[in-house]
């Protein structure tokens, strides 16, 4: 289906109240637009609003000052009921310098407010962004309110008493900005100055001015005469569940999912990766957690990080590697060998844009045809996704318990979106959790090293070190009865259905699939995968405000899939699957169960919008409707 | 509680599987070597594992009765890397060789000995591609006529223990696949060593490159071809041990000399010696004659030990999952 995409309900900045409002912040990737973000996320949270953050960075890691391609971008969006996107529209952007404007001006709603640092409007800048004239002055801004402010004499002078050098004053930028938007939307200070002084505390005298600089912007909306129309604004608490919370990325709630799934599965966790973006932050994290069953290594190549997780696992703990895309090709190999001496991994991968190189900061879901068929020979893999950042948690322990109850490499597919993006965790009680013990075996009267579970048909564990249960592995195909060496034609053909079936048989073991919402069948069921879920959440729950029936599922296993999935999607007259690629899920569903679903697909490195998949509900209800119609007459 | 050991023999090391190297092949004698060698090391049988790769050395492991992982082509010192870090107790053995070691493997070579991660490294050097039939590999000499070379190879080759010493290597050892006693007297010493013990074994290959090391190996010709390092002794060979090895340090390079008038001029092997060992370790006929025994060995925290101290530091203070997911800034909604 060709994407189209509807505006949702523009909201009117002219009232004091709002139900919900998207911010960006955008400046050049070194102005400290992810900091300022970060800070606002948890200001926010602590007000009580429900959010969902969208950092947005370029590949370029200092790109030259001014350059469009340098534009670094944090997107939230909070309100008073349920959020699970980063917002369509933007209702509001802080643009740092000309570039950030014309990089993000398109997306604003008209009568949205713009914050600008008018002294970042020189000719110099000016023409980096391809500006003939200045916008502030040319009247081609006229259709939104304009808060143009010299941020950098403002801040210069707030911050004068500290004795900084110009340069480092002017770094002060950002907080002098994120004070005058608390000050917006009547957010608390005050953990940001905590922050600031902890981040700071070999450096007070940067800590004091950042923190004067906040109090300075903040001070600017108190008192300073504002344009007509720019005002305080009452975004109202959000209701949510009672209970403890705090807001986590995907990448953390990930780190922290193998933490427990080690714990839960009582074995020592070794995390090897090589480090390429989105995916390095997760090995940042685990490396500062090794108090708990947890060692990480930073291998030499991608695929020296798959093998070495594998001696681990070889060795009696758990090997789990991580990468994108292109990393993950290069794991291939070894992931194949996992499955043919059937020990356990985890694989994460947090997909980015492809191929190759592609879009190394950008989100895409393009690696499911290769998570689910990437591997020579006929080697299934179970593949389970997770939806949102704070599902990465639950998804991670998932992987987990499978990878050792089945003795089987697990890839766990993230993306670039749900690594880096925020939303407020209710946090679980971790006594709540199922616990899933690992045995290895011991025993070394018969021991061979192709006993498996009758049931499970997961190959025994014995690790190194046990007395009496020496034994060899490797990727030649083994005798399903001893283990050993074997060629034998119907040796081979046993072990690979035994593969085959091992992985199959996984299906009895995870929940049936349900609709995540509206009804249980009708006309229109609309599936999704990974982290298209919160713009299709959002979709089909205005779509049943209008009255029309639709129901979203979201398909956490990829592969095996629930046994009940069929049934309940020929429970519906139609079936669209929104996917960040050409249309990879899609495929595997309409050859599985001869299902004639439509997909909705976009591959431009950003997320999915509500009013995209809106409006692929509304064209596809239609096309019902007619065919329903044509028919009767 | 020091429990004796059971006193083991090489039957005990040898498993059941039929062992299927070409007849005459070298690698007979060195698994024979290793069988032998493993009682006298004193440990228990279960900590032994053996890792290879891919390739005729690499099946060496299913002739061991021990744990053995037969890997994937070049990986085996990635997957010995990432068992040591998951237990650091176990004696781990790494069966490689010179396409698997140096060619689709020669990144984690040169990794896992600059890691000086505490392992055993056995490379199998017999200048030729023997399980995909013959073609030349990255010790091959130029010229060398193969499936893929017929008019001669035009790669230049490279030494395997210069390459592990500029890889940082802290124990770089030669020896000859059917010098039993030498070999076992190297390897034990390799065992014996903190870090990653790099031990290139000139291995003989009757069906692809027959000969290749015969006048090293060949007991008439070997004196005159081979010099036998011994720490703090002076560098000598010919039938007579008439002839020495001298260090022109002027040029920084090696020259053969008579010991007869020369006798101080000599150079002693020091094995602490990384300059020399380097020149030592490119030594190569027709000139020079190979240089086997310990080319360089030096003490250096090794990183498997590292890794460990790091984690009982972080461990002395296990983490409370709890504690964890309510770390940073949590707030409560009744």
């Amino acid at each position: 289906m060709e994407l189209a995409e509807e505006k949702l309900d523009e909201h009117h900045l002219d009232k004091k109240e709002v139900v919900d409002v998207v911010v960006r912040f955008a400046g050049d990737s070194g102005d400290g637009m992810q900091l300022t973000g970060a800070n606002f996320t948890q200001a926010t949270a602590l007000y009580g609003n429900d959010l969902s953050t969208f950092p947005d960075f370029p590949a370029e890691i200092r790109a030259p000052v001014g350059a469009t391609f340098g534009v670094s971008a944090f997107q939230i969006y909070f309100g008073a009921e349920d959020v699970t996107t980063a917002g369509d529209a933007l209702d509001v952007l802080v643009a740092m310098n000309p570039a950030a404007l014309v990089t993000n001006r398109a997306n604003l709603i008209d009568g949205g407010l713009i914050v600008v640092d008018s002294g970042a409007f020189t000719a110099k800048n000016l023409s980096k962004a391809k500006y003939k004239n200045n916008p502030l002055e040319d009247g081609s801004l006229d259709a939104f309110r304009i808060l143009a402010i010299n941020i950098s004499k403002q801040v210069l002078a707030a911050v004068e008493p500290f004795g900084l050098s110009h340069k480092a004053a002017l770094r002060c930028k950002n907080m002098w900005t994120l004070g005058l938007v608390m000050w917006l939307f009547d957010r608390d200070r005050m953990p940001t100055i905590e922050n600031l002084k902890t981040k700071f505390a070999v450096t007070p005298e940067i800590a004091d001015a950042n923190v004067a600089a906040l109090n300075a912007g903040h001070a600017y909306g108190e008192t300073a005469e504002l344009p007509v129309g720019i005002h305080l604004y009452k975004v109202p608490k959000a209701k949510v569940a009672p209970g403890t919370y705090r807001n986590i990325t995907g990448t953390t709630a990930l780190a922290w999912g193998l933490i427990a799934g080690s714990e839960l599965a009582d074995i020592n966790l070794l995390f090897a990766s090589y480090p390429i973006t989105p995916a390095s932050n997760l090995l940042h994290e685990l490396v500062t957690r090794k108090q708990f069953r947890v060692n990480t290594f930073q291998a030499e190549d991608e695929i020296a990080a798959v093998c070495a997780a594998m001696g681990a696992s070889f060795a009696g703990s758990l090997g789990v590697t991580s990468s994108s895309g292109p990393g993950i090709a290069l794991k291939l190999e070894g992931i194949a060998l996992a499955a043919a001496t059937e020990l356990p991994l985890v694989i994460v991968n947090s997909q980015r844009g492809g191929p190759s190189t592609g879009l190394p900061t950008k989100t895409e879901q393009s690696d499911f045809n290769m998570a689910l068929y990437g591997r020579h020979g006929d080697t299934p893999m179970p593949v389970i996704a997770s939806a949102t950042s704070i599902d990465c948690f639950e998804v991670a322990i998932e992987a987990v318990r499978i990878a050792t109850k089945y003795m089987t490499p697990v890839m766990l597919l993230s993306d670039g979106y749900l690594a880096n993006a925020a939303e407020p965790w209710q946090i679980p009680d971790v006594d709540s959790l199922q616990p899933f013990p690992v045995s290895h075996h011991t025993d070394a009267k018969d021991f061979k090293p192709s006993l498996r579970d009758d049931k499970t048909l997961a190959r025994v564990w014995a690790k190194p070190g046990t007395a009496g249960t020496e034994h060899r592995i490797g990727g030649i195909e083994r005798s399903f009865e001893t283990g050993d060496i074997s060629y034998d034609p119907a040796n081979h053909q046993k072990m690979t259905e035994l593969r085959a079936a091992k992985v199959a048989g996984i299906a009895d073991d995870i929940p049936l699939q349900e609709v995540c919402y509206g009804n249980d069948s009708g006309k229109l069921a609309v599936v999704g995968w990974g982290s298209t879920f919160g713009a299709i959440h959002q979709a089909v729950k205005r779509a049943c405000g209008e009255g029309l029936d639709v129901s979203h599922i979201q398909v956490r296993y990829l592969s095996p899939l629930p046994s009940n999935l069929g049934e309940l999607l020929r429970s519906f007259e139609a079936v669209l699957i929104p996917e960040m690629n050409t249309g990879q899920f899609i495929r595997l569903i309409r050859s599985e169960f001869l299902i004639d679903a439509e997909g909705v697909n976009k591959v431009a490195g950003q997320p999915f919008k509500i009013g995209e998949i809106l409006a692929a509900i509304h064209k596809k209800l239609a096309e019902l409707e007619a065919d329903d119609s044509g028919s009767a007459s | 509680m020091n429990e004796p050991l059971p006193v083991l023999t090489l039957k005990d090391f040898a498993s059941d599987q039929e062992v299927r190297w070409c007849p005459g092949c070298g690698d007979y004698a060195i698994l024979k070597t290793i069988q032998k060698l493993m009682p006298q090391l004193q440990r228990p049988r279960e900590n032994q594992v053996f890792v290879s790769g891919i390739g005729c050395a690499s099946r060496f492991p299913y002739y061991m009765n021990t744990y053995g992982f037969h890997s994937i082509h070049g990986r085996a010192p990635a997957i010995a890397t990432g068992i040591k870090l998951a237990n650091p107790e176990l004696d781990v053995w790494v069966v490689t060789g010179d396409g698997d070691g140096f060619s689709i493997g020669g990144n984690h070579m040169l990794h896992v000995i600059r890691r000086n991660v505490n392992l055993q490294i056995l490379l199998f050097n017999n200048g030729i591609y023997g399980l995909t039939k013959g073609q030349y590999s990255p010790t091959s000499p130029p010229g060398t006529r193969s499936p893929s070379s017929p008019e001669g190879s035009i790669d230049s080759p490279l030494s395997p223990c210069a390459v592990a010493l500029g890889s940082g290597g802290t124990f770089i050892a030669r020896s000859i696949d059917t010098e039993a006693k030498h070999l076992s007297a190297i390897a034990a010493r390799g065992y014996a060593h903190n870090g990653a013990a790099f031990i290139e074994i000139l291995q003989n290959c009757p069906i692809y490159n027959d000969g290749i090391f015969e006048q090293v190996k060949d007991k008439k010709q070997a004196p005159d071809f081979r010099v036998e390092l011994e720490h703090g002794q002076p560098i000598l060979f010919g039938q007579e041990n008439e002839i020495g090895i001298h260090l022109n340090r002027e040029s920084l390079s090696l020259e053969v000399i008579e010991v007869a008038g020369n006798e101080d001029r000599i150079l002693v092997h020091d094995e602490t010696n990384k300059v020399q060992a380097q020149l030592l370790a490119v030594m190569a006929g027709p000139k020079f004659p190979v240089a086997v025994g310990v080319l360089y060995r030096e003490d250096k925290t090794c990183f498997t030990e590292d890794n460990r101290e790091r984690i009982d530091t972080a461990r002395s203070k296990p983490g409370s999952l709890k504690q964890l997911l309510h770390s940073g800034h949590a707030w409560e909604v009744s």
